[in-house]
């Protein structure tokens, strides 16, 4: 049997690994760009930290 | 170990490989033509509330919302997959196709399920999280664990999970209830059984092989063709009526008096026909009413979109 160097296998894994990372990629950006819309809205507070110390 | 057996294994070995899952084949799980529709009609739902939603949060609400919807498609495509092999119109989906195990199809929609419940009320509020949490359930266990199997009625009762995005999107938007999202609620779920009885007139023998009790094999043909005209009378009456609500105006009215006005004209036909009327011109009738359902509720959306967004120009509504 011939050794071929690239199997119809290992395009459709990388392509499935190439999914999944531009998935991941696009998770971190998405959640990066709602963090900032979220603590530059007007209506942002830090929360209260407990037993605070004077 | 002889040669022959190794040819053999080599040979399993090489089969299984070809059946190896593509990164389509887990999109393909999470129904991207039902995403689709969850993913318009939740934005509609978003923009037709009275409050202005930041672009990049309404972004995330109508992604999570269809990230939710499509775990939900992956869930029933693993309870399912008994009967989607035998019905002709799902045998070619990821699990009957063997290029996707149906664990995978559980712990993809596991997974799913949970990022989008809580990515979306983190996002947004905890009230829309918890509302795709239970959409997401109701599709799931009420719909295609229990009504699907046991009763007739499983259209009408599972219609109302499809029939939750715009309340969600709108829920997301103002974190409160209202009237408008259950108009858009009840626009969905009376639209859900004509359109699928339709389908189910002719795709007829698919229904019946999977041992699914749709309308068409519990009560018959006729009283289907009866219940798809009643429920078109309905939908039309609260389709038209919706027009004077606060997410209606004139565009509304206008598309809504249009569509109804051939939806009822379809429904009507079907009514008259008899078996075989349909069996003469191969379902022309039933075929074509099921393709201007999926136009009509596009439409109607379409319009209540139309709507809001002229509504800052000081046009739309009443």
């Amino acid at each position: 049997m011939a050794l071929k160097k690239e199997h119809d296998l290992h395009k459709r894994r990388f392509g499935r690994n190439m999914g999944v990372g531009l998935l991941l990629g696009s998770f971190v950006v998405l959640v990066l760009a709602l963090t900032m819309v979220k603590v530059t809205s007007n209506g942002f507070q830090f929360p209260q930290t407990q037993g605070t110390q004077d | 170990m002889s040669d022959a057996s190794i040819n053999a294994s080599s040979t399993a070995h090489e089969a299984v490989r070809e059946d190896e899952a593509g990164f389509g084949d887990y999109f393909a799980l999470l129904k991207p033509r039902v995403m689709s529709l969850v993913v318009f009609t939740a934005f509609v739902g978003l923009m037709a509330a009275p409050v202005g939603v930041h672009p990049v949060i309404g972004f995330c609400a109508v992604l999570f919302i269809a990230i939710g919807g499509g775990a939900s498609g992956a869930l029933n495509m693993w309870w399912d997959a008994d009967i989607d092999q035998v019905m002709k119109r799902t045998k070619s989906r990821p699990i009957p196709a063997g290029k996707v195990e149906a664990g995978e199809a559980l712990s993809l929609g596991l997974a799913l399920s949970g990022l989008s419940v809580i990515m979306l009320a983190l996002a947004t509020n905890v009230f829309a999280g918890a509302f795709l949490g239970f959409t997401i359930f109701f599709y799931v266990v009420v719909y295609t664990m229990w009504l699907k199997r046991a009763t007739p009625q499983n259209i009408v009762i599972g219609g109302a999970a499809g029939a939750f995005p715009p309340v969600i999107g709108w829920i997301a938007a103002t974190g409160s209830m209202s009237v408008e999202p259950w108009l858009m609620f009840a626009l969905t779920f009376m639209w859900t059984p004509p359109h699928f009885w339709a389908l189910a007139l002719f795709m007829r023998s698919d229904y019946d092989d999977a041992g699914v009790p749709m309308l068409t094999v519990t009560h018959g043909r006729r009283a289907t063709r009866v219940h798809i005209l009643v429920y078109t009378i309905l939908l039309a009456i609260l389709a038209v009526g919706t027009s004077f609500s606060g997410i209606g105006g004139p565009v509304y009215l206008a598309v809504a008096v249009v569509m109804n006005a051939l939806f009822l004209l379809g429904a009507w036909k079907i009514f008259r026909r008899d078996e075989d009327d349909s069996e003469e011109d191969d379902f022309k009738a039933e075929r074509s009413f099921f393709k201007l359902s999926l136009l009509y509720l596009f439409l109607h959306f379409g319009a209540i979109l139309a709507e809001a967004s002229l509504k800052p120009y000081g046009l739309g509504g009443w």
